[in-house]
């Protein structure tokens, strides 16, 4: 999973989609559900980064002998 | 992973930040912070065969296996500094960059004393005893 670079324009992919529907909804004059969207977006997003955070992790302390 | 691939993911990376830096700023951070995950996942690999060769060629030479380790853990604690120091400084927080370099010299002090002690004893040893 960390090898792989389709994450990384997933990533990508998530924040221009995420800022679009802000803009969108920011012109709808929805202003707290644009702000919700970019939230849950920004959570997807971390729960991604996270994952390959604590496989690296591990994989460190497994061959740096902690 | 090949060198080719870690410099065409860096390119890659950096065109998307440039991208995403104006649009979305935590997502461009978020990016930074992927390919240098993606980087050193891709080496770690490589890093585990050299250390293994190093620990062989320690035991052949009758190297203390407890000298050998406090390197690696060193060496492993050095990187991991180094990773978060320049992660921290990318997000413009440089203060804490620098507690995390204090924090990295700290603890590497800390496992180097046993090494430290046994030089300092082996030196007095060497002193005549008057």
């Amino acid at each position: 999973m960390l090898t792989d670079i389709s994450v990384l324009f997933q990533i990508a992919g998530i924040g221009i989609i995420v800022a679009l529907i802000h803009t969108i909804l920011k012109q709808m004059g929805k202003e707290e559900i644009a702000q919700f969207a970019t939230l849950i977006g920004f959570i997807i997003v971390l729960y991604i980064v996270i994952n390959g955070l604590n496989d690296l992790l591990n994989q460190i302390r497994s061959v740096f002998l902690f | 992973m090949d060198i080719l691939q870690i410099v065409t993911i860096a390119i890659i990376a950096s065109i998307m930040f440039i991208i995403l830096k104006d649009v979305n700023p935590t997502f461009a951070f978020f990016i930074i912070l992927f390919v240098g995950i993606m980087i050193f996942a891709s080496v770690i690999q490589q890093i585990r065969l050299i250390f293994e060769v190093i620990q062989s060629l320690g035991e052949q030479a009758n190297v203390s296996g407890l000298y050998l380790e406090t390197i690696l853990k060193i060496i492993g604690i050095a990187y991991l500094a180094e990773l978060a120091a320049s992660i921290t400084k990318d997000a413009g927080l440089d203060s804490i960059a620098k507690n995390i370099e204090l924090a990295g010299k700290i603890f590497i002090l800390l496992l180097a004393i046993p090494i430290i002690t046994a030089v300092i004893e082996t030196i007095v040893g060497f002193l005549p005893t008057i």
